[in-house]
This record gives C-alpha cells, sequence and structure tokens, in this order.
C-alpha cells in the first residue's frame, strides 16, 4: 500500500453511521470557523475546521459514501496525492486542540472534532505525524508505554521520592485497592506535587489505593497522534492493571484526553464493559465532598477557572469543578466564554506538543489572556496539567502575573485534619 | 404534448422517481454502515438519550448566545430564507391547492401581497447568501459545485414562483410549465447534493444528540 492509500484506510477504518452522516449533512456554511481559535486569532480561512478534514472528505466521497461508485466512475473525487496531505499537516495537527468548539455551534451537529481525530489516524498511517516532539513521544509511548520512557523500576523509585518530599504515604504496586489512581506523564514531568496532592487526599479519606507501576501513565500520546494500536496498548494496560488488582474505581489525573480515552473509549477498546467505574478526579473530589468522605476547609479568595475541554464540553464533568469551588468557599469570577463554551488553552489535542506550533499556539492563547484578564483575578485554577502548562507558558510569554494552579491541590492543601 | 403537459406528467413522475430513489439510497446507505458499540458505562440512559437526540434536532436551529456576535448575519439569512421558504410553500393559495390534490388536506392560504413579499425577502437573502459564497473568504474556500448547483435549483423555483404570481413575461400555462420544471430540477438535484440537509439534518443532529447525552455533556 501507498503512504496515500494508507492514510485513506485509516481514515475511513472506524467509519460508522454517525461519522458518515456528519460527512453527507455538512452545508458549507462556514460557521465552524467563527468557533475555532486558530481561525479567529488569524482569520485564514484555511483553518476553518470543516476545511482542515478537506482531503479525507474526498476519500469518504470516493470510497465509503452511498454514491461513491458515481464519484469514482465521473471523476469527481480525484485520488488523494501525498503532496495534499503533507500540505494538510498543519491543518490536521498544528490547528487543530479537537476541543468540539465546532462542533457545538454546527448548525447541523456534526462532530469535527470527531472527524479530526479519524483523520489523524490516517496521517499517522501514512507517516505524516509531526516528528518534533508529538511524533517522537508517540513512538517512546508505543515502546515503554511512557512518552518519557519512563520504566517500572524508575517509576517505583520516583513515586516514593515524591511521597518523601512531599511527606505523604505511597502506595506502589499493591496487590489489591479500591482505588487506582493513573498520573499525566506532564505531572512527572512538572508538577510533581499533583500526584503528592492525589495520595494525600486518597489517604485522607481512607479508601484503599495503589498506583500501578504497569498501567500508570494515563497520558496517551498516541490519541493525539493518531496512533491507534499505542492508543490501544496504552489503554489496555492502564485498564488491565486496574483489573488486576480488583479495582472499584480508575482514577483519572488531572488531564482532558486521557479521560475522554478511558472513560468514554477504554471499554470500547477492552471489548467489554469496564469492571470499574472510571473517574476524573475532580469527578471524586466532588462526590467525596458531597458524600462527606472528603472535608475541606475554606480557603476564601477570588478566583477563575478555566475548564478542560475533554472534561466539560467532550466529557460532561462540567458541574465538578464548581462544586468544590464553591465547598472551598471560593469567589469564582467565570470567563466570558467559561464551562461548556469555554476557549480551548491553546494547547489540547497534541498541539503543546507539537515545537513549530508555538507561534500558532500563543495567538490562541490570547483570547484566554483576554478573558482572563477581564476577570480582574490573581488566580486561575484548573483541573488539566496540559491547560495549566499551556497557561504557564503562555503566560510566561506575555510577562503574565496571574498565578495557574490546579484545583486538585488546592483540595489537598485545605484537608481538614 | 404541451410543455405544461411534460411537466405535470412524465418530468413529474421522473422527478419523484429520482427524488424519492435517490434519497432511499442516500440515507440507507449511511445507515447500513457498522455502527460502533459504546460501552463505556453511559452518563443517561436510553430514555435520556432519546430525549437528547429530539432537543438537539430543535436547539441547533438557533445557536448559543456566545456564538451570535460571530455569525449574526449568517443565522439572520439561514433564518429569513428557510421560514420564508416554509411560508411560501405552506402558505401560498396555489400550493395548498396542489397539496390538497395529492393529500387530500387543506387550510386557509395567506393573502397574496403577503407571500408576494416573503417571496421578495426570501430571494434578497438568496442573493447575499450567493455574494457572501462567492466573496467571504471562508464560504468560497469551502464551497463547491454543489454550493452553486443547490443555489441555482432553489432560487430558480423562486424566481418563476414570483413571476408566474404576477404573470408578466408569458402567458400563465408557460409561466406555470417553467416553476413547475424548476421545481422538478430542484427534485432530481436534492438526493445528489447539500439540498439533503433536509432531511439529513435530523439525523446527524439526533446522533449528536444521542452522543453527546450519553456523555452527559452539552448537546
Amino acid at each position: 500500500m501507498t503512504d496515500v492509500t494508507k492514510a485513506m484506510h485509516g481514515f475511513v477504518a472506524d467509519f460508522g453511521p454517525t461519522a458518515a452522516l456528519a460527512m453527507e449533512s455538512c452545508v458549507h456554511c462556514g460557521r465552524c470557523a467563527e468557533a475555532c481559535q486558530f481561525y479567529v486569532q488569524t482569520s485564514d480561512p484555511r483553518y476553518t475546521p470543516i476545511h482542515k478534514i478537506a482531503p479525507f472528505r474526498q476519500a469518504y466521497e470516493r470510497q465509503v459514501g452511498p454514491f461513491a461508485f458515481v464519484y469514482r466512475l465521473l471523476g469527481l473525487a480525484p485520488k488523494v496525492t501525498v503532496e495534499e496531505l503533507t500540505n494538510w499537516q498543519e491543518l490536521i495537527y498544528d490547528s487543530c486542540n479537537m476541543c468540539g468548539r465546532c462542533s457545538l455551534i454546527c448548525p447541523m451537529g456534526i462532530d469535527i472534532a470527531d472527524l479530526v481525530e479519524k483523520a489523524r489516524h490516517g496521517m499517522f498511517e501514512a507517516g505524516l505525524v509531526p516528528a518534533d516532539f508529538l511524533g517522537a513521544l508517540d513512538e517512546k509511548e508505543h515502546a515503554t508505554g511512557s512518552p518519557f520512557g519512563l520504566t517500572t523500576p524508575g517509576l517505583e523509585g520516583l513515586l516514593h521520592d515524591i511521597g518523601k518530599q512531599f511527606g505523604v504515604v505511597m502506595h506502589v504496586d499493591e496487590r489489591s485497592a479500591d482505588i487506582v489512581p493513573t498520573v499525566s506523564s506532564i505531572d512527572l514531568k512538572t508538577y510533581p506535587g499533583s500526584m503528592a496532592a492525589i495520595a494525600k487526599i486518597l489517604n485522607h479519606m481512607g479508601t484503599s489505593w495503589t498506583f500501578r507501576t504497569d498501567g500508570f501513565d494515563a497520558d496517551n500520546v498516541s490519541l493525539t497522534a493518531g496512533d491507534r494500536a499505542g492508543q490501544r496498548k496504552t489503554t489496555l494496560g492502564i485498564v488491565n492493571a486496574a483489573k488486576a488488582c480488583g479495582a472499584k474505581t480508575l482514577l483519572m489525573p488531572e488531564c482532558g484526553h486521557s479521560f475522554t480515552e478511558i472513560r468514554w473509549e477504554a471499554a470500547n477498546v477492552f471489548g467489554e464493559p469496564l469492571p470499574f467505574r472510571v473517574l476524573h478526579i475532580t469527578e471524586l473530589l466532588a462526590e467525596g465532598i458531597a458524600d462527606g468522605r472528603i472535608r475541606v476547609n475554606k480557603a476564601p479568595q477570588s478566583a477563575t477557572y478555566h475548564d478542560a475541554c475533554q472534561l466539560s464540553r467532550r466529557g460532561g464533568a462540567t458541574a465538578a469543578p464548581r462544586v468544590i469551588l464553591q465547598a472551598l468557599g471560593v469567589e469564582l469570577h467565570e470567563l466570558e466564554d467559561s464551562g461548556d463554551t469555554n476557549w480551548c488553552c491553546g494547547g489540547g489535542g497534541g498541539v503543546a506538543l507539537i515545537k513549530r506550533a508555538q507561534p500558532l499556539r500563543d495567538q490562541a492563547f490570547q483570547i484566554k489572556q483576554r478573558q482572563i484578564e477581564a476577570t480582574g483575578t490573581a488566580t486561575v485554577y484548573t483541573s488539566c496539567s496540559g491547560c495549566r502548562q499551556t497557561l504557564d507558558h503562555g503566560g510566561k510569554a506575555v510577562g503574565w502575573t496571574k498565578t495557574v494552579s490546579s484545583l486538585l491541590e488546592l483540595v489537598a492543601d485545605n484537608l481538614k485534619d | 404534448m404541451t410543455l405544461l403537459d411534460f411537466a405535470r406528467g412524465p418530468g413529474l413522475q421522473a422527478a419523484w422517481l429520482i427524488l424519492i430513489a435517490g434519497t432511499a439510497w442516500r440515507i440507507i446507505g449511511v445507515l447500513l454502515l457498522r455502527q460502533r458499540l459504546h460501552l463505556a458505562e453511559p452518563r443517561t440512559g436510553i430514555a435520556g438519550q432519546a430525549r437528547g437526540a429530539v432537543t438537539t434536532v430543535f436547539t441547533r436551529f438557533i445557536p448559543r448566545r456566545t456564538f451570535w456576535p460571530r455569525i449574526r448575519v449568517s443565522v439572520i439569512l439561514s433564518v429569513v430564507f428557510h421560514l420564508g421558504l416554509v411560508i411560501i410553500v405552506l402558505g401560498g393559495a396555489p400550493h395548498i391547492q396542489v397539496i390538497q390534490q395529492f393529500t387530500g388536506l387543506t387550510w386557509p392560504g395567506l393573502p397574496k401581497g403577503v407571500i408576494v413579499l416573503v417571496s421578495g425577502l426570501t430571494l434578497a437573502s438568496m442573493i447575499v447568501m450567493l455574494l457572501r459564497r462567492m466573496f467571504h473568504p471562508v464560504m468560497r474556500l469551502l464551497s463547491t459545485a454543489d454550493d452553486y448547483i443547490s443555489w441555482v435549483t432553489v432560487f430558480l423555483p423562486l424566481l418563476s414562483g414570483i413571476l408566474l404570481s404576477g404573470e408578466t413575461i408569458a402567458s400563465y400555462r408557460t409561466l406555470l410549465a417553467l416553476h413547475v420544471l424548476s421545481v422538478e430540477l430542484l427534485m432530481i438535484w436534492f438526493p445528489f447534493g447539500k439540498l439533503m440537509h433536509a432531511k439529513l439534518a435530523f439525523y446527524s443532529r439526533a446522533a449528536m444528540g444521542i452522543n453527546f447525552s450519553r456523555k452527559g455533556a452539552a448537546t
């Protein structure tokens, strides 16, 4: 198979009626552009979300659609070329966060973010993942289970070191546990306090829990790269590790895309309903606060909250962080666009991992910057380490004095003794 | 056989045949694709997902408030155009007569002056939409031959209908024949181009409603 054939095969491989309806229904109204931060910030029409999948739409019309034979017969949908796909790389990777804001504005109800994910499957098959750093991290994750190549012995030591550093008891590789938390590799690299916070809260709840070094890193870079085999391997690693110790709850870290993958896709990969609940840490905190398993002191302050797209708009957990903030007595100043209509931080969908995308990412970040500054608050809380890192970097670039903090860590710092 | 006889006879029969067969082929072709299983525990049960499907079909007619400032023109044009078509088709006395012939159903028509005014507004909205398609950078980039063919197939019945109501440039029979033929052209093109969104929109909105209700997310 040529690269292009592989790409098209990868794209249409898991095409069902919903994706096909999306392909058939577009009326080319262009409204999706007005919901996309990359178009809004640049006015470049190439960044119109539905345009980003144009070659793949051509492939659909040629190979899958009800009139595919007519398209082929009359030459209405010519074969896509390698050059076209190469030219589209920037549109499919660098300028799409898969945030799904375009899906929310589309009058036809087309989930464009889902189509971009499928297009990335095709791009991966064609070997067109941006190498620096997304492709490289995916390769490493595919080979080792961690985008940074952390192996089991290394992880165990690292977790205990973090425990010592933050003064919390870490549970690692215990044979059985009710809750198995996972972490994001961003936490490992940049925010180790986040892992200590998870441990502190789970210890506070008095539940049995353990990190599992054989299913630990939930980051799933493969998902954003379009590497289905890698995505499957990472997902199954986590699911099987939790299953092996009889977990009742698999706990996802402050990360958006990994939540989407494990909460909504893992069971499909596993082939049957998962034998445990999957909760984002924010959901566990809200639930624990509501039923009294987590007792918090008030932490009065004015702050704003940045929603992670995959947790709110795409994940259905918009209310959870607000329950937590209210319990902590935080005076919440919502962003102009918050909750389900929030703007992405600019780095979602693996865009933060593409080196050359930085100037575009910085432009996209300006929307968030304006809206955060408009709240007049000094602190931004978020429940996604990827967002936190993007906001940190974006803020640094513009000389911000805002503090970007983890909601999880805020709870951990304010637990009642 | 006069032009009108052709339009009312074999022309109409052929148009119906192509419309029905083409529409069925396209919809069945999509719905018969292998459905992916969703094995994750849903936040909302079947009843909630069905509610989400129905709700989304209606809520997507009008965008969320936060999007309005950037898409106001597009929304207003779309509402004027679609509402105009509905009023003309269901409110014009001659159209009601045709519907009665086929179905036996009837209702009072709107005054001719109202239909003329609505037709004028609809026609104007179509011209502005065409100009936007030709000159707005995003729409120009997205546009294909389908967009322009579909525009023509809707514009011609509208224009010929207006001319027919005034009986200005030709005889009634000639104008009626042209009007009926233009509608038949629309019927023939309907299954193959984006006009199908008149049906597909309901399916795709419902699919989104189900998928996102299952996740407990906004639809």
